[in-house]
């Protein structure tokens, strides 16, 4: 403003325009701020509603699968662990275990080879052992997450692996 | 900062010329008088449809259009976070829009600025405000209600009474012989497909038709000198107080949807009667009213050709009334303008006594 200020009714300090200026640039930033705040959150809640009530499912400790332990030895069966799908195996001398079957490669969804007693993932040819789920060959940068698995007569309990 | 800054707006100015935008807003001018206040109700309407537009993205989120409709809209409503506010701020902006418009038409009509060289944004703001109220009536089906549910079944019989086409049209609009989730699901289809591709671009010429000719200057102010009418810039003047036009209507908006939440009724039943006192959206009350007046045959189709007749009268208005010298005929506008104005505010106020006398009668048989 090189002009000499016109004489107003509004400011006739004009060395008070300056910081009068700064002071309702900033209110009119924070008004701004709740504004905008006031409409984001609810729609941020609004659209993460599903994502909250996986969050909860995903919290479970523990799933029982009745008259899973009829699975015969040497296959093997998908089942959800809250909202993820994993993976129950029955190896053919008798034992059982169980994974997170999404790929620790690209997410994709791993599956029990019976034939070449082998994990294998689809999407990119991953492979990982079927008792201890740790990755074999292919892309997988480490192991299937494992779960623990109990064995009474009315199912199976599969449970978190406790970590310290 | 500043300096990056300054170097980023280069860099646009150069490829996309905003100068010159800007250039343009400063240079357009807003014709200050005492109706400056209606020149505002354009843009508060405009506000209103970017609203819908959000909050319509947003119920789409969750909706399911179809037998589950009224499971979808309980959901959004009961269980999903904030959706009983995301609703009820868009079925309380459909409804304001619509008030918006209807004062933003008022005021251009009165203010006659459809007169040379506006009439087709006048034309245009017509279509606009029809679709908007197909937009309400294929919106109020949706959550697939009692009332969402009558308010169709009665809306349709208006085209089915048209004569020889009338039973095809409404067959088609329903999906059947009567409302069911086959006329949900093509509601829905119209509602969020083949409005909006409608509305956008008959919106943008009617925007561009407004920048293009700027605001009219009402007669009485037209016939004083130049040097006596006073003006104030676009921008950034008039762009500012129409933010703050904004920032009011948001918060009159939210403080509907938050303290008045919007009703869901209970799920939609085709064996069941109608609750007594049963009527439509405000802004089809002038109609119903008068549909209810005529009786027979004869009489519906005279209603309907009543009001059909006064639309087409109305939208042809720039032509009657063309020029600012148009004197005695600018006159005839103005009555004419006046009286549409009583007959709506007349037979509206009328509808809802009628309605609340229908309740009164029916507690009374209990």
């Amino acid at each position: 403003m090189n002009e000499p200020a016109a004489p107003s009714e509004f400011c006739e300090d004009s060395a008070n325009v300056a910081p009068r200026r700064a002071f309702v640039r900033v209110a009119m930033g924070g008004i701004g701020l709740c504004y905008a705040a006031a409409i984001g959150y609810p729609v941020y809640r609004y659209l993460s509603a599903p994502v909250e009530k996986a969050e909860v499912l995903a919290a479970i400790t523990e799933v029982t699968l009745p008259e899973a332990q009829k699975l015969p030895s040497g296959s093997a069966l998908m089942f959800k662990f809250g909202p993820f799908a994993s993976l129950l195996i029955h190896h053919r001398d008798g034992g059982w275990s169980a994974f997170d079957a999404k790929c620790t490669h690209m997410g994709c969804t791993v599956q029990f080879e019976a034939d070449k007693d082998r994990i294998f993932c689809a999407c990119h040819g991953g492979t990982y052992d079927p008792k201890t789920g740790v990755n074999t060959g292919g892309p997988p940068p480490k192991p299937l997450k494992q779960y623990e698995v109990k064995v009474s007569e009315a199912g199976i309990v599969v449970s978190r692996v406790k970590t310290a | 900062m500043k300096a990056l800054a300054a170097s980023v707006y280069q860099w646009m100015d150069e490829r996309l010329g905003l100068e010159e935008a800007l250039a343009f807003a400063r240079h357009k001018t807003v014709p200050v008088h005492r109706h400056t206040f209606w020149y505002y109700w354009g843009g508060i309407s405009l506000l209103f449809f970017l609203i819908q537009a959000f909050t319509g993205i947003l119920l789409l989120v969750y909706y399911r259009p179809g037998p589950e409709a009224y499971d979808s809209v309980r959901q959004i409503t009961y269980d999903i976070n904030f959706g009983w506010l995301i609703r009820s701020a868009h079925s309380w902006a459909a409804n304001l829009m619509i008030g918006a418009i209807f004062i933003h038409m008022f005021s251009v009509y009165f203010m006659k600025a459809y007169r040379k060289p506006r009439e087709i944004g006048w034309f245009s703001g017509i279509g606009l405000l029809l679709l908007c109220m197909v937009f309400g009536f294929s919106g109020y089906l949706l959550p697939m209600d009692e009332l969402a549910y009558f308010a169709t079944k009665v809306g349709l019989e208006i085209p089915q009474k048209t004569p020889v086409i009338g039973p095809v049209i409404a067959n088609l609009m329903r999906g059947g012989l009567e409302v069911s989730e086959f006329t949900v699901q093509r509601f829905f289809a119209l509602h969020v497909v083949v409005l909006p591709a409608l509305f956008l671009p008959l919106l943008g010429l009617h925007l561009w038709l407004v920048q293009k000719h700027g605001n009219a200057w009402p007669p009485a102010e037209e016939v004083k000198p130049a040097a006596e009418r006073k003006t104030m810039p676009f921008f950034p003047n008039f762009l500012a107080k129409d933010l703050a036009m904004w920032l009011i209507t948001l918060n009159v908006l939210a403080v509907c949807a938050a303290l008045f939440p919007w009703d869901l009724g209970e799920q939609a039943d085709a064996l069941k009667a109608p609750p007594p006192g049963i009527h439509p959206e405000w802004y089809f009350m002038s109609s119903f009213m008068v549909i209810k007046l005529f009786q027979g045959a004869w009489g519906q189709a005279f209603a309907m050709g009543l009001f059909t007749l006064g639309l087409v009268l109305w939208t042809l208005v720039p032509l009657f009334d063309s020029t600012r010298h148009a004197g005695q005929r600018g006159k005839y506008a103005t009555y004419f303008g006046l009286l549409v104005v009583v007959i709506l505010a007349v037979t509206t106020i009328w509808a809802y006594y009628a309605v609340a006398a229908e309740i009164q009668q029916h507690a009374q048989g209990l």
